[in-house]
Formats: structure tokens, C-alpha cells, sequence
């Protein structure tokens, strides 16, 4: 049901039944490697190009969670997902191998909520019984295509960020009362916003006013107040965007505390991991989420949260032709079965 | 680049202008005088290695002062190679910025690093294609102004200034 401007509130709220989640060897190395279900000791992960094992990766998280869900493939109805390559190759070519009904999504880096937000809203209105969506990213592929090669020496500066290798997937279906699993319960989508940063270095300063604007519509839209959540997380704001998204909020009168308001690229990895600002790319939300947080959430650390994922709409052609990076946020709210909003 | 940046300041708006500011504040700066020292001696390293290796040459083979410059050249770029190979220069490339990117090290580096990436993509259209897709702009660049240098040599001399 449309609610406000650019939400939709989903009074059935679906639920999340099954993840899956994949990540690479710098994962492993990260905060939250007990949080994958599948962990790759090699970046090639035995296939012969980057491109086949970002597919690999995807492929593997989708099955993960069909065999964590105990469905078949055959009873879903639809798959809802995408990633940062050109023309989404690794996520249709992972949805040739698995022969579901399926819908490529861009909206680079925010492409996990943009997937949960349709995926909840089909479901919702009984469009399906069963949905699959996930984004994914695979660092050498990504860096491949938006920067050097993976052994070019440049010097990153400290506002860069590190693409992250993995795949998150959700497995979406109509709630049922007993179980005991995180529901969607609300979504807004965000409008693309241009501040004109050119910097492909700082994809998060570029990104912190579409969070800072799509947090600001949900919270209008609701009519809801911060501290409805326990936990307003970001896709991969890192330490420049995330710091800025934090004071656009605060100027903005949206009062939070610190500790409630975090961003999925600064949990992945640790201090000592050489990833600048924090980890990116179209898998961080995704694998964070569907990983971590929804652990968390199971354990009851939270009880409610609002997902926020933010993407960088730019190509390698666009910053070289010295265009402004637009950048979008969608925010998918999230809570435990049971517990009534 | 400077032109460039005054026009794009006037077709910012207001608004876009005032978020710039606020976002300047978290920015993380570069650590430019740390990295400078570490560009200092990172390339002194890479230097005083390429004159061992030009002495090693001298003393050992029928090199002079003169000649030893290719083999050297040669010697240095193959060890970059292998270092980028063994995925170790674009560690050292992080650490020490223009100390490792200036020397001929760094040329190799673009040079080699592309090949590998393009690997994948078959021998004409992917490593041919795409092995001086970093480093073509050094050639190119290279070549003219060392024309544009002999140029202004060959009229001066001409003209008897020289």
C-alpha cells in the first residue's frame, strides 16, 4: 500500500525465510566471516575469469538459500537481482543456470533493497509464493571495469573504498505466524540526487545525500520518528560518507544517536585490513545483511531496523567525460516476526 | 584542469555548493607530506638498485657510462615485472605512491598489470589490446615532447644561440 509520497507499507509482511551468503578470501579475513555460509580461500574460486566466478558466487548463495528455505528451485517464482558489471552479465548468466523467472535490476550498490523492495511488494500482494533477491560484487571483476587492474600499483587515497566479494540472497514468501523470522514491513524509494562530486575516489561523499534524502522521505512518509528503530543501517557509506550522511541528518533535525546509525562497509572488515574508508559495492549491503544483521536480529541484539542501501550511478565512460556522479538510496524496513510496530 | 573546475563551480547550484562544503569537512585528507617522504625513499630504493644493477653491468660486461642505460632499463623493468606477477608491486605501489610509480618500475608495472587483467579475454583482442591501455598515454606523451625538446635544440642550434 502506497503511504506519503514514495513509500509502501506491506500489511502482510512477508517474510525473510532462507539466506544465502558467499564472500571471497578478504572476507574471511574480515569482522564477520562466521556470518557466511560459504567462504572462497582464492579469488578465481577454480574458474577461469573473474567474470565466472562473480557468477560462481551468486550461484551458490541462491542455492544456499533454496536448500536453507527447503524449497526447490521449480516452486520460485520469481528472482529479483543484479550487479555492477556491464549490462549485469554474472547475475543473468547465474539466472540462465538457474531457469527462474527473472528480473535484472541495476541500481548499482542499492540494488539488494531495490530487489527486497519489489521482491516484498510482490509478495505482499500474493504476486508469488516464493521470491529469490540478492545482489552480489566481486572485487577484481568490479575494480576491472570502474578503475586499474587488480596489480596496477596506484596509490588509493584514504577516501577510496574496497569493493567486496560476495553475494548476499534472500529468499521471500508470505508470513506465517508461528515462525519465528524477520518480515519486510515497510519500503521507500529514493530519488536520484546529484550534489556534483566528480571524485570516483569518493563514492561516499557522493552517496551520503541520497541516504540523507531517502531516510528523511521514510521518516516523513511513516510519519515515524529514529527511535522506532534500533538500528538505522547504510549499504557502503564508509567513514567520509557516513560521517556527512550522519550531520545532513542531524542539521536536518532527525535526531539519533551515534551508535544506532551504522553503515554495513565499516562492519565488514577490520582496522587492520588495508580498505581506506570502508568496503563497497553492489554485495556489501546484501552480504551484511542477510549475513550479520539478520543473525543479529535472530539472536535479538535488534528488533527493528531500516535498511538503507545507497548506489553510485556512474561508468567508467561517465567520470571520464567529467560528469557529476548521481547516486540514489532505497530503505527497506525490517522486524521480527510477532513484534507488532 | 584548473578551467575546467572554475566551469563546473558555475554550473553548481546553490545547494550543491553548500553540501560540498559540509562534505570537505569529513573528507579524509591525503597525508601529502607523509607521502612524499615515503615517495622519496621508496624511489631512492628503486634508484639505488637500478645504478647497482647499471654498475653490475659496467664492471662485468662491455658496458660504458653511456650504453649501460638499456640493459639497466631492461633489467629494472623485468624485476618490476615479476613483482607485479608475484602480486606484490601494487603493495609497495600503495605505500609508496610516486616513489614507485615515476622510476621505469612503474611504467613496467602499467604495463605487465594490464596484460595479466586483459588475460582472459584471448591473446589479440584482450592482452594486445588492452597492454598499453595505461601506459600508452606515457608513450605518446613521451615521444612528442622529446620531439618537441629535439625541435627547439635543432632551431636554436640553427640560429646559433648554441
Amino acid at each position: 500500500m502506497l503511504k506519503g509520497h514514495q513509500s509502501w507499507v506491506f500489511a502482510n509482511r512477508p517474510m525473510i525465510s532462507a539466506t544465502g551468503v558467499t564472500g571471497g578470501p578478504f572476507e574471511a579475513n574480515g569482522k564477520l566471516a562466521n556470518d557466511f555460509d560459504l567462504l572462497y580461500e582464492d579469488l578465481w574460486m577454480g574458474k577461469e575469469s573473474y567474470e565466472k566466478a562473480h557468477r560462481l558466487l551468486l550461484e551458490e548463495a541462491i542455492k544456499m538459500a533454496l536448500k536453507k528455505g527447503e524449497v526447490q528451485k521449480e516452486q520460485v517464482q520469481f528472482l529479483f537481482a543484479g550487479d555492477l558489471i556491464n549490462q549485469i552479465t554474472p547475475t543473468s548468466f547465474a539466472a540462465r543456470t538457474m531457469q527462474i523467472p527473472y528480473f535484472g535490476l541495476f541500481g548499482a550498490c542499492s540494488t539488494s533493497m531495490e530487489g527486497l523492495a519489489l521482491s516484498s511488494f510482490v509478495v505482499n500482494y500474493q504476486g508469488a509464493k516464493y521470491v529469490l533477491t540478492g545482489a552480489s560484487s566481486h572485487n577484481a571483476a568490479v575494480e576491472k571495469q570502474f578503475r586499474y587492474p587488480t596489480e596496477y600499483g596506484g596509490q588509493k587515497p584514504p577516501t577510496a573504498q574496497w569493493t567486496i566479494t560476495g553475494a548476499g540472497v534472500a529468499l521471500v514468501q508470505p508470513n506465517e505466524p508461528e515462525k519465528l523470522h524477520p518480515v519486510t514491513t515497510s519500503a521507500t524509494i529514493g530519488k536520484v540526487i546529484d550534489m556534483g562530486l566528480t571524485d570516483p575516489f569518493n563514492m561516499g561523499g557522493a552517496m551520503a545525500p541520497a541516504a540523507a534524502d531517502t531516510i528523511m522521505a521514510h521518516f516523513r512518509d511513516l510519519k515515524l520518528d529514529p527511535s522506532h528503530y534500533d538500528l538505522i543501517v547504510t549499504g557502503d557509506l564508509g567513514r567520509v560518507g557516513h560521517d556527512t550522511a550522519f550531520e545532513l541528518l542531524n542539521k536536518s533535525g532527525l535526531k539519533m544517536e551515534r551508535k544506532q546509525f551504522q553503515d554495513c562497509g565499516l562492519l565488514m572488515y577490520k582496522d587492520d585490513q588495508p580498505v581506506q574508508s570502508g568496503g563497497s559495492g553492489a554485495g556489501c549491503s546484501a552480504t551484511v545483511l542477510y549475513g550479520h544483521l539478520l543473525n543479529q536480529m535472530k539472536k535479538g541484539t535488534y528488533q527493528r531496523m531500516l535498511v538503507v542501501a545507497t548506489g553510485a550511478l556512474l561508468s567508467p565512460l561517465s567520470f571520464q567525460q567529467s560528469e557529476s556522479i548521481p547516486c540514489i538510496a532505497h530503505a527497506v524496513a525490517i522486524e521480527m516476526n510477532g513484534e507488532k510496530g | 584542469m584548473r578551467m575546467e573546475s572554475k566551469q563546473k563551480k558555475q554550473n553548481t547550484t546553490l545547494q550543491q555548493r553548500n553540501y560540498q562544503q559540509l562534505q570537505q569537512k569529513h573528507e579524509i585528507k591525503r597525508p601529502v607530506l607523509k607521502n612524499c617522504i615515503k615517495a622519496f625513499f621508496v624511489g631512492g630504493l628503486i634508484c639505488f638498485i637500478g645504478q647497482a644493477v647499471s654498475y653490475f653491468y659496467i664492471y662485468f660486461f662491455n658496458f660504458t657510462e653511456q650504453s649501460v642505460g638499456n640493459p639497466t632499463v631492461a633489467t629494472m623493468v623485468f624485476f618490476s615485472m615479476l613483482l607485479t606477477g608475484f602480486g606484490v608491486y601494487d603493495r609497495i605501489g600503495q605505500f609508496g605512491g610516486a616513489g614507485s610509480a615515476v622510476p621505469v618500475t612503474g611504467f613496467g608495472n602499467a604495463v605487465i598489470s594490464a596484460a595479466i587483467e586483459h588475460r582472459t579475454e584471448g591473446f589479440v583482442l584482450g592482452v594486445g589490446g588492452n597492454m598499453f591501455k595505461l601506459a600508452g598515454s606515457v608513450i605518446l606523451f613521451g615521444v612528442f615532447s622529446a620531439f618537441v625538446v629535439a625541435l627547439v635544440k635543432t632551431l636554436l642550434v640553427i640560429w646559433g644561440v648554441l
